[in-house]
């Protein structure tokens, strides 16, 4: 999970997911097209987010293409933000299962 | 060809042959799959059903099964009338030993045109792959509400495609 943080934890790196969120399956060339950065650059920031498991790949044909992984994401939000929302959802699904029988 | 739609990948601390169990096994697919058993034999051709409380939300015919490195199959969602009417989408899993890991990388694509299954299934797999790995790792799946689980099948219905 640290490795998550520390490449959630660049501007560069987050637009490179932001654009890969807009759309998936991009090549290298697609992904440094429009952006001020270099080739190089975005490469080095890529491998960081591959590492991650926030950037998955896939060869297709002769190009290899990226998409944006949500699947740590979904982990941190599993782990801090769950916990908090599960008794609100509890308490409403109580709430309307105590509601629909005393209508019934 | 087109690419591919979705490409999620999960490194999980397990074997390859213990992946693939819990991938294929109902009463195990049950305590991570929001409530799903996929029941198959799991041979090519064969039907696979994902059934929750009895009813089948999804059909699917196993295309390709080679244990425990690579399967796919076809994926019809018949809970929504529109969706039932749509062409059948493709899931690929393939598990990589990597050292004390595996990585499991999933694969869905080949989606109608302007496919109703598709934000339902963006909504879906992260969920599904979390657990996967929470459950294998620590013998827990994360908690799953009848709330989360209805708002999947309605992810379309939000327009929240993107």
């Amino acid at each position: 999970m640290d490795e998550v943080f520390k490449a959630l934890a660049d501007a560069s790196r987050r637009a490179l997911l932001d654009r890969l969120h807009a759309r998936s399956g991009q090549t290298l060339s697609e992904l440094c097209d429009g952006l001020d950065m270099s080739r190089q650059a975005v490469t080095k920031h890529l491998a960081i987010l591959e590492a991650a498991d926030l950037v998955a790949t896939i060869r297709h044909g002769r190009e290899k293409l990226h998409y944006l992984n949500p699947v740590p994401i979904h982990q941190i939000g599993e782990r801090w933000i769950r916990k908090f929302e599960r008794d609100r959802l509890v308490a409403l699904n109580d709430l309307k299962r105590r509601l629909e029988k005393r209508d019934a | 060809m087109r690419k591919p739609e979705f490409v999620y990948v999960t490194y999980i601390e397990t074997t390859p042959e213990a992946l693939w169990r819990a991938l294929t096994d109902p009463a195990f697919t049950k305590k991570y799959w929001m409530n799903c058993e996929l029941v198959s034999d799991w041979k090519v051709g064969s039907p696979m059903t994902m059934k929750r409380d009895g009813e089948v939300k999804n059909e699917c015919e196993i295309l390709e099964s080679d244990p425990p490195r690579r399967m796919a199959y076809s994926w019809r969602s018949i809970h929504d009338p529109d969706m039932k009417k749509e062409k059948p989408s493709r899931v690929t899993y393939l598990l990589e030993q990597q050292g004390n890991v595996v990585k499991l990388t999933v694969t869905h694509e080949n989606f109608a045109d302007d496919s109703k299954t598709l934000p339902s299934i963006a909504f879906g797999w992260p969920m599904v792959l979390s657990n996967l790995k929470s459950i294998i790792e620590t013998g827990r799946p994360m908690p799953v509400e009848a709330a989360v689980v209805v708002s999947t099948e309605t992810a379309h219905q939000r327009g929240s495609a993107a």
